[in-house]
């Protein structure tokens, strides 16, 4: 039984980072000089929440950077990982976690959910994922969709979510700009966006696009590939007019006009945008990849990607992480092809996978899943470390993410983000115990206090049902 | 590896022409029994002849020229029974052809006839389906394959998921008939819950009324039914308790008075889903009404599930209720164990959570004396796992349908072992032959 009555101590918290009283004034503000592109519009307010020196030791630490240390210790000071280590030097006073007998590990990291966007209850009124109006909407930010009261939110860090990537869906051949997100409780939608993580643009092959534009078009996969193709051409001409404006002196009386899509794309022929493309079969994945090498550019990820064993090779060849489920199939024809080993294939062939939910429920076991794809490498001779699977679910997707620098592992410098799991984690019996989010405790399974409960649900379990 | 090799040569024999049923003796020798008769019985034997279980226990003789499978180190369990799902009558969900589980038309159209008891879903299963062997290899012996849609869908069949023909497969038609109360049913009651009792209430009624007066409805001298013959015929058992109905029910308020209306009508009552069970726990407890939970839904997906959580199994078990657990899905049934295993991490005792996916099920629809358990003259459907059988990381050693022991292949594993070597894709497509 849950005990007593969720109170969000983490919440009030964030409320004492606000700024001071200040009297309110209706002046329009300046309006922002940074360029569309970058986001500046839409600027982070995240705030770590508040931490202590904590020590957490004695448990048995997978590190997704190659280690793993029985009985070791992880030292989280001013949010950063101090110091990972069989021993470290922890300062006097530090908060100390014992975790004999348990497991530690990096936050987890989900590169593809929907939450917020298309949230629990499954309503209309709250369905923001599918711009189903054009094939083509690069211009649509999925942040702005973003319902932070989304109760999955606090499912998935009560799973050792510490960090997700929300993406617009895959009716369209391009679905607009994801956001990635630190999973802590907010008000706000950029109470919760990752400071400094670069976006995606998604995009999406196959059956999705064409079904939903079947009258208007795209209704095959060859109308697909001409749908993404036209919309390089027009970002490299986009891109162009402003390289030349720049080039010719920023003439402030000749500034070539603005598209807000436009804008997007053109981040991502420059790079600083990263493509996220849903594509489930070898054939399309590989055509995906003569299309981005038309443009000079290469997709970060392919998502659900269930036929990616059987172009193991290629995708290792290009440096494509590929984001798939463990063992989801059969719900159309393109995910017919699904094998369980697809994880440990690609991995074998020396690509990188990652373990993605793009499932509210899912989200709250991707260790479980990693479990599940450790078995199927076992089955045909595939020896799947911890090490190995603990990235799937952390270092690999935070290379999706373009965040590999910052979260992902539990190395000196980094973000501390860190899970206490009170078993091996690849148990179907294991949970997340403790959630540390920028070194800040953020869920604690053992205190009610620690277990933040969205405005939606509140008033849910009345009092004599508790 | 000596029980790898016993293995291949049980795949080998196997794929040779069939040896008669009834000359074949398996003995699964030396594992830990779990027989959910009883305690785990330790290094014992189960004999196996004529696709039964001949006997089960410590000390048992083998016959000679009996088929030994080594399982010591191992965990014995009868086959895991999945109580919901369309395995046999769905193949690719988004290719509608290959989809035979709602007979009501286009679904919210006109033309949708949203109470079709009489539908009863075994002709239509496929023996050859593609799923059957991703989900037995898993462990999945025994599945309730149930219709779906509207008020009253029809009759679901409990079937094991071995042999080529529906006569091999089928255990029981019908098992129960399947109806729904909730957000999925209210369109058949013009767009609200009591209206939707209402037509349930009128439907029972014609039902009992046909039953009493079926000569006099032949002569045409009974009053008009709102449901066809057909309809009515088939809810004859219902009404007299005879065939169980299985009512998907998810808010709190739906389960009462789902409750209420079969005490009013006596009728033998198996609730599904139950999002909000634990809610009512002690309701469905006193009326002795078993539960089919999907253990791992926690999200308040819709208004009439706001009170989900992941203990919603444990706590049904807890107030004295009989708790089977599903996945209540086609293609990932095969997660069966999955499920059960979030139960127990969530507060259902371990062996309760086998049971609610052995022989609480078999027991719910109806077919415990012959499914369930391993205990002698049970129809032998067993599992032999390298460990925990509800753990992710435990494999399937063998798995035995009807006395028959099956390949552990299927259209992926063939797939996987396609493409296992990254060199040799090109061969798969016969380029080997090449110098």
């Amino acid at each position: 039984m849950r005990s007593a009555i969720f109170v969000l101590v983490v919440g009030v918290a964030a409320g004492g980072c606000a700024p001071g009283a200040r009297q309110p004034t209706n002046k329009a503000p300046e309006p922002r000089a940074g360029p569309v592109a970058s986001g500046d519009a839409f600027p982070s307010a995240y705030v770590p929440f508040p931490s202590t020196p904590t020590l957490i030791r004695g448990g048995t630490i997978l590190t997704a950077a190659g280690d793993v240390i029985p009985g070791g210790q992880v030292l989280m000071v001013d949010g950063k990982i101090a110091a990972v280590g069989a021993h470290v030097d922890a300062p006097a006073g530090v908060t100390v976690v014992e975790a004999t007998g348990k497991y530690v590990t990096p936050g987890l990291i989900d590169d593809h959910s929907h939450l917020g966007a298309g949230p629990s209850p499954a309503v209309p009124a709250l369905a923001n994922v599918n711009e189903r109006t054009n094939p083509s909407t690069p211009e649509v930010w999925v942040e702005h969709s973003v319902w932070p009261q989304d109760p999955g939110f606090n499912r998935a860090r009560a799973g050792g979510i510490t960090t997700l990537q929300i993406l617009p869906g895959s009716a369209n051949l391009i679905g607009g700009r994801s956001v990635v997100l630190r999973n802590v409780p907010a008000r706000t939608v950029q109470e919760m966006k990752f400071p400094g993580a670069p976006y995606g643009m998604k995009m999406a092959c196959g059956e999705n696009p064409k079904r939903v534009y079947a009258t208007r078009g795209p209704s095959t996969l060859m109308g697909n590939v001409a749908g993404y193709r036209a919309a390089f051409i027009r970002a490299r001409e986009y891109k162009k007019r402003w390289d030349d404006w720049e080039k010719a002196g920023r003439d402030s009386t000749k500034i070539p006009a603005l598209d807000l899509g436009m804008e997007t794309m053109k981040g991502v022929l420059e790079g600083t945008i990263l493509i996220h493309n849903h594509c489930y079969t070898a054939e399309q994945m590989q055509i995906q990849m003569d299309v981005f090498r038309e443009f000079g550019v290469r997709p970060r990820s392919f998502h659900h990607a269930v036929e990616a064993y059987k172009i193991a090779d290629l995708l290792a060849r290009d440096s494509v992480s590929v984001s798939i489920w463990a063992d989801w199939w059969g719900f159309k024809m393109e995910a017919w092809d699904a094998v369980n080993a697809n994880l440990a294939l690609v991995q074998q062939a020396g690509a990188r996978a990652i373990v993605h939910s793009d499932d509210a429920n899912g989200i709250q076991r991707l260790n479980q899943e990693a479990a599940k794809g450790m078995l199927a490498g076992r089955e045909i001779g595939i020896q799947v470390t911890d090490d190995q699977a603990i990235r799937w679910v952390t270092a690999n997707p935070a290379w999706a993410l373009g965040i590999q620098d910052r979260v992902g592992t539990l190395e000196a410098g980094k973000i501390a983000d860190v899970v206490v799991w009170d078993r091996y984690p690849f148990s179907v019996y294991a949970r997340a115990e403790k959630v540390f989010i920028d070194g800040a405790l953020v869920y604690d399974r053992t205190d009610p206090s620690r277990q933040a409960v969205s405005d939606f649900e509140l008033g849910v379990f009345p009092g004599e049902s508790r | 590896m000596r029980f790898q090799c016993t293995l291949a040569a049980v795949a080998v024999a196997f794929a040779v022409p069939v040896a008669p049923l009834a000359a074949q003796v398996i003995a699964i020798e030396g594992g830990t029994v779990y027989t959910m008769a009883g305690p785990p019985i330790e290094n014992g034997t189960v004999l196996i002849r004529d696709g039964k279980i001949l006997a089960v226990g410590v000390g048992i003789s083998v016959p000679n020229g009996a088929r030994r499978i080594d399982a010591r180190g191992k965990i014995v369990t009868p086959g895991l029974f999945e109580s919901s799902t369309h395995i046999g009558l769905a193949e690719v969900d988004a290719v509608e052809t290959t989809n035979d589980f709602v007979a009501q038309g286009p679904a919210g159209t006109a033309t949708s006839d949203l109470i079709t008891a009489a539908f009863n879903v075994a002709d239509g299963i496929n023996p050859a389906s593609m799923v059957i062997p991703v989900t037995r290899i898993s462990g999945v012996t025994t599945t309730v394959t149930r219709p779906e849609g509207g008020l009253v869908a029809g009759q679901g069949v409990v079937i094991d998921l071995a042999g080529s023909r529906l006569d091999d497969m089928l255990v029981k038609s019908p098992a129960a008939m399947f109806a729904s109360l909730g957000d999925a049913s209210r369109v058949a009651g013009g767009g609200a819950r009591a209206g939707a009792t209402l037509r349930l209430r009128e439907v029972l009624d014609d039902a009992k009324q046909y039953a009493a007066r079926r000569t006099a409805f032949e002569r045409n001298e009974t009053r008009d039914f709102a449901e066809s013959r057909l309809d009515l015929e088939a809810l004859i058992p219902v009404v007299e308790g005879r065939l169980p109905i299985a009512v998907e029910a998810h808010r709190a308020s739906d389960i009462r008075t789902v409750l209420r209306i079969a005490d009013e009508y006596r009728l033998k009552l198996i609730l599904l889903g139950a999002t909000e069970g634990w809610m009512v726990a002690g309701d469905i407890a006193s009326a002795r009404v078993p539960v089919v939970v999907k253990a791992l839904d926690d999200l308040p997906a819709s208004f009439e599930r706001l009170g989900a959580r992941l203990e919603n199994a444990a706590l049904l078990r807890a107030a004295g209720v009989l708790v089977a657990i599903t996945t209540n899905t086609t293609h990932d049934a095969r997660n069966l164990k999955q499920e059960a295993g979030n139960a127990v991490a969530n507060g259902l005792p371990y062996e309760e959570a086998l049971r609610a996916i052995t022989l609480y099920p078999a027991q719910i629809w109806g077919v415990a004396d012959t499914h369930g358990s391993l205990e002698a003259g049970k129809v032998a459907d067993v599992v032999v796992w390298d460990g925990d059988p509800l753990e992710l990381l435990t494999r399937v050693n063998a798995v035995i349908i009807g006395g028959r022991p099956i390949p552990l292949v299927s259209r992926q594993t063939e797939l996987r072992d396609r493409y296992r070597d990254p060199a040799a894709a090109r061969r798969a497509y016969g380029a080997d032959a090449a110098p």
